[in-house]
């Protein structure tokens, strides 16, 4: 062996060391950042079910809220509001959104599938807040004032995206034997639309529309200046006493979603800023109930997507 | 009715127009192209809605509402609005936040798409998801409660002792920090929590997308792993990438609540990352229902217009990006 070669030799254990410990201390790194970034998570997830278990109990969601400084009391309010708002948009978002997706699904390489795709893309990067802005100029001004109306239109808008992008998901893991197998038969595309691909893909399309339901019902922003909130709102009365005045169904509609109504992370906003020790309790007792309602139907929707996945593929 | 229509000759409307219903095929296909075009019209009636909302604002103010301005007023009483420390608190917050998340979102990525067991991809997909789905007011509630006290003022204090005083970059920390800790430093952080997985999400996608006979070509040539990662799959993935942190860019300008609750609200001068502020959807968000002239509502859907404008570009160059990327990798390719 030369001299050269053995300087070779030697420098190469040196590279070579130098190299391998550079590769062990990166990857360990990716792996230290992954724990690093789950612990705002675990955090979060522990503290509010440390908080919030303290201060919920029945009163806490069969009760309206008491007047400030007296303890006790609920969240009812909040609760019917984001009821409300929540079926209201479903009701606004899940057509629309249905037919957009059969569409993006069905031709997704046209001008319009493209340009489709990319505004679904887009309205999901629209902030909440500019989405409420938005209600307030088209539905709360004309109307001239602030409505649970308003904001399930604002929630739709929000939901949109999110049904859409899923459906039509759902829908292209339908096998494209069964809708030959149905157009074979003689069905219109219509036909073979409505009943055959979509129940195919009925389970992952509902788990998309929980998806986006978990995802509304965690938002503020839009309903800032749409639905407003409203302390005094309490269902029961108003269809009782709508009953008592002998309203039919639409002036009881009409009363329950003309008013400006409360959501849970609404209250949660207002009861954080007040200086009320029990109001700051019960917005604790708010995130806890929020937490647990979206991480469910996210973990819920999550394992029911995996399952259908494999059903379908496999 | 029926009838009628069937002695009709082929030829006749009625008889065409009752095919054309009874087949169905032509009105499903019009309405479901009428969906998707009240998609598209969303996204152009919100820029116009607020484009004429805010009409009055833009006339009176002009360009001088968006520019730099040194003493900025913000002045409901006497309908004198700039708009200037709100954007300035805007892109300082995001862009300390995506300082910071980047790293993080790269190196959790690479973790997820090249390293971890295949059995504990999913769990942990699902977790960052969870990061995701958590309610932006929990992270407030939790932010003023929690994070600011335990975390953010400690961070600031020392931020401030150890680069408070230096000459050029010392007016970014600049103090006294707020005993609370409410600051813009402690929104960055919050928001640094939020874009995680939006920007892990995306460059896990763009790394898996990535066709193998790159890392078997590199590691071939007696590359290590993270050289390999380094070196052939994180540029090869750039474009990818960069449209990931432009997305998690997009989403921090808008998010508003959790921001809202942490960084303090207050209108002053400081340029410093260490004081509290103001943001673009936390100014709406705080004095919209409240605003008191028309003028003072029009300038915060002004406001609004700029961060729909911002996160309309900065989406329509991510997904340009990411797609572009997604074009170049043949199906079969992809993992």
């Amino acid at each position: 062996m030369t001299r050269f070669q053995q300087l070779i030799e030697k420098n190469k254990s040196i590279v070579s060391t130098r190299r391998k410990f550079t590769n062990m201390l990166m990857l360990s790194m990716t792996g230290v950042m992954t724990l690093f970034a789950l612990i705002p998570l675990f955090w979060i997830i522990g503290y509010v079910v440390y908080k919030g278990g303290q201060y919920i109990n029945l009163d806490f969601f069969t009760q309206t809220p008491r007047p400030l400084g007296i303890e006790g009391g609920g969240v009812l309010h909040a609760i019917e509001g984001t009821l409300v708002i929540t079926v209201l948009a479903s009701i606004f978002a899940i057509p629309p959104g249905i037919l957009a997706a059969f569409y993006a699904a069905r031709y997704p390489n046209t001008v319009l599938g493209v340009a489709l795709r990319f505004s679904t893309d887009v309205l999901s990067g629209v902030p909440s807040i500019v989405i409420g802005l938005f209600v307030y100029a088209v539905v709360v001004k004309p109307m001239g004032h602030y409505s649970g109306f308003a904001g399930g239109i604002a929630m739709a808008i929000l939901m949109l995206p999110t049904i859409i992008r899923t459906t039509e998901e759902m829908l292209k893991l339908v096998p494209y034997t069964l809708r030959e197998g149905s157009l074979a038969l003689g069905a219109p595309e219509w036909k073979t639309s409505v009943n055959v691909v979509l129940p195919a893909a009925l389970n992952g399309i509902i788990t998309g529309f929980l998806l986006a339901v978990a995802r509304a019902a965690g938002e503020t922003a839009p309903l800032l200046f749409t639905a407003l909130g409203n302390e005094r709102y309490n269902l029961g009365k108003i269809v009782q006493s709508g009953i008592a005045q002998k309203q039919g169904v639409s002036q009881i509609l009409q009363r329950v979603f003309n008013q400006p109504v409360d959501s849970l992370p609404l209250t949660l906003w207002k009861y954080s800023q007040e200086p009320y020790p029990e109001r700051i309790q019960q917005s604790w007792a708010v995130a806890l109930v929020l937490m647990i309602f979206i991480l469910l139907i996210n973990i819920f929707a999550r394992i029911w997507v995996e399952s259908r996945k494999r059903a379908l593929q496999g | 009715m029926t009838k009628y229509i069937q002695t009709l000759p082929e030829t006749h409307w009625l008889t065409r127009a009752r095919r054309f219903v009874s087949h169905g095929d032509t009105p499903w296909h019009w309405t479901i192209i009428a969906a998707s075009i009240f998609v598209m019209i969303m996204i152009m009636a919100i820029g116009w809605m607020l484009w004429r909302e805010s009409a009055d604002a833009r006339t009176t103010f002009g360009f001088g509402f968006l520019t730099p301005t040194v003493d900025p007023s913000w002045d409901p009483v006497n309908d004198n609005f700039q708009a200037w420390p709100f954007i300035y608190g805007t892109l300082l917050t995001s862009f300390a936040a995506m300082l910071i998340a980047l790293p993080i979102s790269i190196g959790i990525a690479v973790f997820m798409a090249e390293l971890c067991p295949e059995w504990l991809r999913l769990p942990l997909n699902w977790l960052v998801e969870l990061l995701a789905a958590i309610p932006s007011v929990v992270y407030g509630l939790w932010g003023i409660f929690i994070f600011l006290p335990t975390v953010v003022a400690p961070v600031a204090e020392w931020l401030f002792n150890t680069l408070g005083t230096t000459p050029v970059i010392g007016v970014m920390f600049a103090g006294p920090v707020p005993v609370s800790g409410s600051s813009r430093l402690g929104a960055a952080f919050i928001l640094t929590i939020m874009i995680i997985p939006t920007i892990t999400a995306v460059t896990r996608d763009v790394l898996l997308a990535i066709p193998n006979h790159q890392r078997e070509a590199s590691l071939a040539m007696g590359a290590t792993q993270w050289e390999t990662i380094w070196q052939v799959l994180l540029p090869y993935g750039l474009s990818g990438i960069l449209g990931a942190v432009i997305l998690g860019l997009g989403r921090a300008l808008g998010e508003t609540m959790a921001v809202t609750m942490v960084i303090g609200n207050s209108i002053e001068g400081s340029a410093s990352l260490l004081r509290p502020g103001y943001t673009m959807a936390s100014i709406i968000a705080n004095e919209f229902a409240e605003a008191v002239t028309k003028l003072h509502s029009q300038a915060l859907i002004e406001i609004g217009l700029v961060l729909f404008f911002m996160t309309l570009i900065l989406n329509t160059i991510a997904r340009l990006l990411v797609w572009s990327v997604a074009r170049r990798t043949p199906q079969e390719a992809r993992a």
